[in-house]
């Protein structure tokens, strides 16, 4: 290995850092406090968790499946509109969402009172659901993450060659029999990847679980580490946190072993829209709709109603402070990330050896770490670091500097890179992929220096993915809760920080305009995906 | 004049695996050359070495009398005047089909490159498609591109892999002459390798088989096909058997009797494999040396026979289109051998 290479290999390592802290954690068992954990809290956790990712699971491959059954084959009033709308859940970070339909469901909310208005009944005298409630954070994150189902597994039903569907019909299947035998089978490991993603979420989620009161590892963990102060007990139920992240993993490598043989012949023609009118029109419409509705019209139209309520605080200098601020922590953390993701892919590009490319693999499984394991596997380190040192430069210099590390933006910055690498790689890596070896290999014969390929060929190329990248991270660094709690410098705020302390102190119309801020910018890669998408489908003939 | 591309005894080692194997070859100025041979033989590593993507282990190229190429040194590819065709075409999607022809005229001046993507354009066939972009044309018009791109800037030595492999058979064939005329209209040698021997037939003025990183023969199409020198080409290239026969006295002695031939003049007697081409077997009723027909495909122009003989060794034949034999019938055949190629069958025939 060269120092090039060498270093390229540290960098990968150290992203892997908090990976490896508590995983190591997990070879050194506190057996008291674990003792003490399984007696008290963790069988609740595991409880909340298993109910939680199952009742998810169902609830996301429900909506996302038969939204893009619809959408992929089907051609009723509003197809195309509601093609993307599908999508704009993805700007809601699910904590928000959570905000504002507690804000509508609950006993003050507008809903109750129409119920007593009409009943003439009052409080305690009806029976309505407490959307406080684990169900509530079901509902909640069903309605926020089937996108990434729906995404995945339309783009999986058009590639379907409509000759299976087809020649399954041929052998005299009814539709019905058709999707469930052919094309229901051949997308499935594409809803399993779309499921494991929206899981994956669920896990990570801290903000809906603390705000709806649902015990689950990740609260657990912050209020180990805060309210008890025990850093210990925080690393071992990070670990657990850690090993139900990896059956999950494991579960999607399962179910996607045969993907392979599920690839179809990039020549077939994308399908056939069949027309729908009457009720099935109505039905279908209704079936996208649905979800549209409930995870970002109703939304998105009380995070409005809050910011014209509370307008004062679009005048407030302070509010724009803390706007900027999140934008430059989140460009700063997504140019670190972007260049660190073209670092690690050209070098993999270069010099594809199984360590490093181990090393990138473990770079880029970030995305997989909730946000809450991060910091407290980034803050043990990091806390060591600062200690040795103040006791070096105390008794070299007799001075002490302070929490270099641990106390500053700089975990921050490091904590979004672990988290969002993953993202910016792929993204940088896709791009890649479209410059084939033997276009280097052309330029070259045509004459031309590396330089004047990396100008020439690769940034131009490259362009539109660094941007999609920067952009992502960027919009992912600021929907951030839970590492951001952790970690932020005192008095530090994030626009995400400031509309969760407001819900927490029940002043839920005050989050509303940072709340609708981080919605607006979320929207931008939306957009994005959905032009992106769009082209795709032009391309393929429609 | 002097010898274009002269590759002396080259060996290609890739991760340790020995992959072209003391390989000699030369093309004079002007000249098509084609390599032909099963994948995996080595034939398109070795053009790559040629390009200066991969070192070689052990002899030299020399281009235009000059080593680009040996175990101490290697010139980069960029300074080698080598053109280069791949299979995918390896157009730069983001450029127009002008910007993609000029990305290797780059240094002149600015009027003489609209010039030559003009003069090229016009020449492939496509001018007026100076602004289109590669995703906007079909397959065969990607292909012409990319070869005008290759020849911009008038290499030395073109080198082609498998350049035709990803376009259909009929295109293939169109191409395949249009391409032959264009290089010998810029005067450019060319190396080009594939799998399929129509395309060498159609391009090349020198062509050989390569089989685990050996050449077999470097020779015209002509004598590749009717004079090959060895059973690995006689059975790469064309249709044919080969039969068992016995040379005595001068004479070979097998199931079609005893054949007379000037090729036998100087073989001391041995048993050997000798090669039947569809086009040495004539069906004539009159002959009295009867066959079976046991299969027949229609080819369109004509049908392709397979003959039993009387020892039940299988020859093909060639007969017209319009009165089809049925199978099983029995017909009679004569034998013309215009050429007599024979190998001695003690000899093992892979290479090492």
């Amino acid at each position: 290995m060269n120092r090039g290479t060498l270093l390229l290999f540290a960098v990968a390592v150290l992203i892997g850092l908090p990976l490896i802290v508590v995983a190591l954690s997990l070879l050194n068992p506190q057996w008291d406090t674990l003792q003490h954990l399984w007696q008290t809290v963790i069988p609740e956790y595991i409880g909340h968790s298993v109910i939680l990712l199952f009742a998810v699971g169902t609830g996301v491959t429900l909506l996302g499946v038969s939204t893009a059954w619809c959408i992929s084959q089907y051609d009723f009033p509003g197809w195309r509109w509601l093609s993307w709308a599908l999508l704009l859940p993805l700007a809601m970070p699910a904590y928000i969402t959570a905000y504002t339909y507690t804000s509508l469901l609950d006993y003050a909310g507008p809903v109750q009172g129409v119920i007593r208005d009409i009943f003439s009944v009052n409080i305690g005298e009806y029976w309505f659901p407490q959307i406080r409630s684990l169900n509530g954070a079901i509902f909640v994150l069903c309605i926020v993450l089937y996108p990434y189902v729906y995404l995945i597994t339309r783009s999986a039903f058009m590639q379907q060659s409509t000759t299976a569907f087809e020649s399954a019909k041929t052998l005299g299947a009814s539709s019905l029999r058709s999707f469930w035998k052919v094309a229901l089978p051949l997308a499935r490991p594409a809803i399993a990847t779309g499921v494991t993603l929206a899981l994956m979420e669920t896990l990570a989620d801290y903000g809906t679980m603390e705000y709806f009161g649902v015990t689950v590892f990740t609260t657990g963990i912050f209020r180990t580490w805060y309210g008890i102060g025990d850093a210990q007990g925080a690393l071992q139920l990070s670990a657990l946190l850690l090993v139900f992240v990896i059956i999950l993993i494991m579960v999607e490598r399962y179910s996607r072993r045969r993907a392979r043989f599920y690839q179809q012949r990039s020549a077939t023609k994308p399908p056939q829209r069949r027309p729908l009118s009457g009720w099935r029109a109505a039905l279908a419409s209704l079936v996208c709709w649905l979800p549209v509705v409930l995870g970002f019209v109703i939304p998105a139209t009380q995070l409005l109603l809050w910011s014209v309520q509370k307008s004062e605080i679009w005048q407030q200098s302070e509010f724009w402070m803390l706007t900027f601020n999140t934008l430059w922590l989140g460009l700063l953390a997504a140019l670190i990330t972007v260049t660190l993701a073209l670092w690690l892919a050209y070098g993999r590009r270069r010099h594809p050896t199984r360590p490093l490319r181990a090393a990138i693999s473990l770079a880029g499984m970030g995305y997989a770490i909730p946000g809450i394991v991060i910091a407290v596997g980034l803050l043990s380190p990091l806390a060591w670091l600062d200690n040795q040192i103040i006791a070096i430069s105390e008794w070299v210099f007799d001075f002490n500097p302070g929490l270099l590390f641990s106390g500053t933006v700089i975990a921050l910055l490091f904590a979004y890179s672990v988290r969002f690498l993953s993202v910016s790689l792929q993204t940088v890596n896709s791009g890649l992929e479209q410059i084939t070896p033997q276009m280097d290999d052309t330029a070259r014969t045509l004459g031309a220096s590396g330089k004047r390929i990396l100008w020439r060929v690769h940034l131009p190329l490259l362009r539109s993915p660094l941007l999609a990248a920067l952009i992502l991270v960027l919009v992912d660094v600021m929907k951030e809760l839970p590492a951001t709690l952790v970690l932020r410098p005192f008095d530090f705020n994030t626009l995400a920080v400031r509309a969760f302390e407001m819900a927490s102190d029940e002043r839920l119309a005050d989050a509303g305009p940072p709340a609708l801020m981080i919605v607006a910018v979320g929207l931008i890669p939306v957009i994005m995906l959905s032009r992106a998408l769009r082209s795709k489908t032009l391309k393929a003939g429609e | 004049m002097s010898t274009l591309l002269n590759i002396d005894a080259v060996s290609i080692q890739l991760s340790g695996d020995l992959i072209v194997d003391r390989l000699s070859l030369s093309l004079e100025p002007g000249d098509i050359g084609c390599l032909l041979g099963p994948s995996g033989c080595g034939k398109t590593t070795l053009l790559r070495a040629i390009a200066g993507f991969i070192p070689v282990s052990g002899g030299k190229i020399e281009l235009h009398g000059t080593t680009v190429s040996s175990s101490q040194m290697q010139i980069p590819t960029e300074h080698r005047e080598v053109g280069m065709m791949f299979q995918d075409f390896s157009l730069f999607p983001h450029l127009t089909v002008a910007d993609n022809i000029r990305f290797g005229i780059n240094r002149l001046p600015k009027k003489q490159q609209e010039e030559r993507v003009k003069e090229l354009l016009i020449r492939i066939g496509l001018n007026g498609y100076q602004n289109r972009y590669p995703h906007e044309l079909s397959g065969g018009q990607q292909q012409r591109i990319a070869l005008a791109r290759a020849l911009a800037p008038k290499p030395k030595l073109m080198l082609l892999d498998e350049p035709f492999s990803s376009l259909d058979a009929e295109l293939r064939e169109v191409l395949a002459h249009d391409v032959r005329r264009l290089l010998k209209e810029e005067g450019i040698t060319a190396l080009l390798v594939t799998h399929d021997q129509q395309e060498a037939f159609a391009m090349a003025d020198k062509s050989g088989v390569m089989y685990s990183g050996q050449l077999l023969q470097w020779e015209t199409p002509y004598a590749l096909y009717h004079q090959p020198t060895h059973q690995l080409v006689a059975d790469f290239i064309g249709r044919g058997v080969l039969l068992n026969g016995e040379i005595r006295e001068h004479q070979l002695h097998c199931a079609f009797g005893v054949i007379e031939h000037s090729q036998l003049h100087n073989k001391p007697d041995m048993s050997v494999n000798f090669l039947v081409r569809p086009d040495d077997v004539l069906i004539n009723n009159d002959s009295s040396m009867q066959a079976i027909v046991v299969g027949c495909g229609f080819r369109g122009s004509h049908y392709l026979y397979t003959l039993e003989l009387a020892d039940t060794s299988h020859v093909l034949a060639v007969g017209p289109s319009h009165q089809p034999l049925k199978t099983g019938e029995q017909i009679g055949i004569d034998i013309d051998f215009d050429h007599l190629v024979v190998f001695d069958s003690s000899l093992c025939e892979l290479p090492d």
